[in-house]
């Protein structure tokens, strides 16, 4: 091939390395599961998970980054938390209405150990550990934050989840209450998110209870939320009250306002473009130099966690379950 | 019925101009306030607080512009008519403003993408072809203009109609999912050319039964 046609290749049709680097695992599943390489095979279902296992050793190197910070007054005044709000500014500016004390989760669905359990039990015997993710807003920027909390998991493990759990559903508080966005219906409330269990069992997959050492404040999804790095930012879903072991896929928030825009998987992807704007860049909100010229970078595929979680979607299309 | 005289207008020309400047001033001083502090008022995004501020004034401008023949013929008050060019010259300038703000700082160097985005995202194609149809009406906002195009400039400037349209549509469709506020801007442009297609029907109805009789 001459240089000049080498030059001609779309940047789309070139393998993406994380799959380049898996391709003999990626050959592997095909070898070993021939009926789920077909695309469209299943229209109503995904395929279930390869059966290609990411090693401590490899999930750990994501567990911490060393691109600069943002600053903690830039995370917890500018957030999508529309229970209290759909300006950025709302959720930091509202009263503190929202009672994190006693909290408790109801868990439930496909589980030996099922039940509603206090939020210090449900972490009782781990120690928080700080995690630096980079997080990736679907609406094109992203901020590095230092999260505090538990592996999601270890505390999925003590309910004991059966072989008919496939994935995992998460739903928030939605007491018009104590959270006055509730009264606006800009989300068919209350808000529900999910993950496939592979996903939910990926070592990186955080459930935070604290942004640089403290705990979080009721903007930030206090007193429990998901961190979900390799995904768009509405899948770190906040204020958690309900956890479900289900069968069958989920119905999310987004997906169910808007099912062209925000598909099931959401992982952060150059490629996709979402509807109505790019997805190919980001603007990073972090550092120290002046953020009128905040940084305007190119997206990682799976926000940069490709090592720790390209395994989990080798023969997916990923056009298709976006 | 308010008939300025020379010092009268100029004064209230003045303080239309202050006005129309504030917002444009309180944005710059904030500005300066987060190039030098590292905080400004402008939250977390100030690149994408600037955008947004400038374009929502350069929507309130384009909507204050239309508002005037209607408040001309309402209040019996033709001089305001005196103040529709410069509000619409306002609204071209902060629409100018919105859009270098997003290729200087939005877009910060990835020039490649902004010709995908015009192509491929439609709320950029609206609001990029509105911005771009003010030019003309920009350019032939001069007296000399209006004299030489005659006629047609009247019908030249008719497309201050699509352009509202579009910068309402263009504030529409880049929402997520809380479409009150571009809601009520499209509600305040729908009475703004509503009037007039009322005006336009009654004018034709009178016609019709002046002849018929």
């Amino acid at each position: 091939m001459s240089l000049r046609d080498a030059l001609k290749i779309p940047s789309s049709q070139i393998t993406d390395e994380a799959v380049y680097r898996k391709r003999r695992q990626f050959l592997a599943a095909f070898a070993a599961v021939p009926a789920l390489a077909l695309p469209g095979c299943s229209e109503a279902e995904p395929p279930p998970p390869p059966k290609v296992a990411i090693t401590p050793a490899q999930a750990r190197s994501g567990f911490r980054t060393d691109e600069p910070l943002t600053r903690f007054e830039d995370i917890t005044t500018y957030n999508n938390f529309y229970e209290f709000g759909t300006d950025k500014a709302d959720p930091s500016q509202a009263k503190r209405t929202l009672r994190t004390r006693p909290w408790s989760v109801a868990v439930g669905g496909h589980c030996a150990k099922p039940g509603t359990v206090s939020l210090d039990d449900l972490i009782k015997g781990f120690t928080p550990e700080e995690r630096v993710y980079r997080l990736r807003c679907v609406e094109g920027w992203s901020m590095v934050i230092p999260w505090l909390g538990v592996p999601l998991s270890a505390v999925l493990k003590r309910f004991q989840p059966t072989a008919q759990a496939k994935f995992v559903a998460f739903t928030t508080l939605a007491d018009p209450k104590q959270m006055p966005g509730v009264a606006y219906r800009s989300i068919d409330w209350p808000y529900r998110e999910g993950l496939r269990i592979d996903e939910a069992m990926n070592p990186l997959t955080l459930l935070a209870t604290g942004i640089y050492g403290k705990p979080l404040l009721q903007q930030n999804g206090a007193p429990l939320r998901l961190v979900v790095p390799w995904k768009y930012g509405f899948k770190s879903i906040k204020s958690i009250v309900a956890i479900d072991f289900v069968e069958k896929m989920p119905e999310t928030a987004w997906h169910e306002l808007q099912p062209s825009e925000y598909g099931f998987f959401s992982n952060v992807n150059p490629s996709v473009d979402h509807p109505r704007w790019s997805q190919k860049t980001e603007r990073r909100i972090a550092g120290t130099t002046s953020k009128l010229f905040a940084e305007r970078i190119p997206t990682r595929m799976f926000n940069g966690y490709a090592d720790q979680v390209a395994g989990m979607y080798t023969g997916l299309d990923l056009k298709k379950w976006f | 019925m308010w008939r300025p005289g020379p010092r009268a207008l100029f004064a209230s020309k003045t303080l239309v101009h202050l006005l129309a400047l504030t917002p444009a001033a309180i944005l710059a001083w904030q500005i300066r306030a987060e190039f030098l502090t590292g905080s400004g008022g402008l939250g977390a995004d100030p690149v994408a607080a600037i955008e947004h501020r400038l374009g929502l004034w350069a929507l309130r401008l384009l909507l204050i512009t239309l508002a005037i023949t209607p408040l001309r013929q309402l209040t019996n008050q033709p001089a305001l008519l005196r103040f529709r060019r410069m509000l619409g010259l306002y609204a071209f300038a902060y629409a100018t403003l919105h859009l270098t703000a997003y290729l200087v700082l939005d877009l910060r160097g990835f020039w490649a993408q902004i010709f995908e985005e015009i192509v491929k995202r439609p709320y950029i194609t609206v609001g990029f072809a509105a911005w771009l149809m003010l030019l003309p009406l920009a350019i032939t906002s001069t007296q000399a203009a209006i004299r030489r195009l005659g006629r047609n400039w009247a019908r030249l400037h008719q497309l201050v109609y699509v352009i509202a349209v579009l910068a309402v549509l263009h504030f529409w469709w880049l929402v997520k999912s809380d479409i009150r506020e571009p809601a009520m801007y499209a509600g305040i442009l729908a009475v703004l050319l509503g009037w007039r297609a009322w005006k336009k029907l009654r004018a034709i109805s009178a016609r019709r039964t002046a002849t018929a009789g």
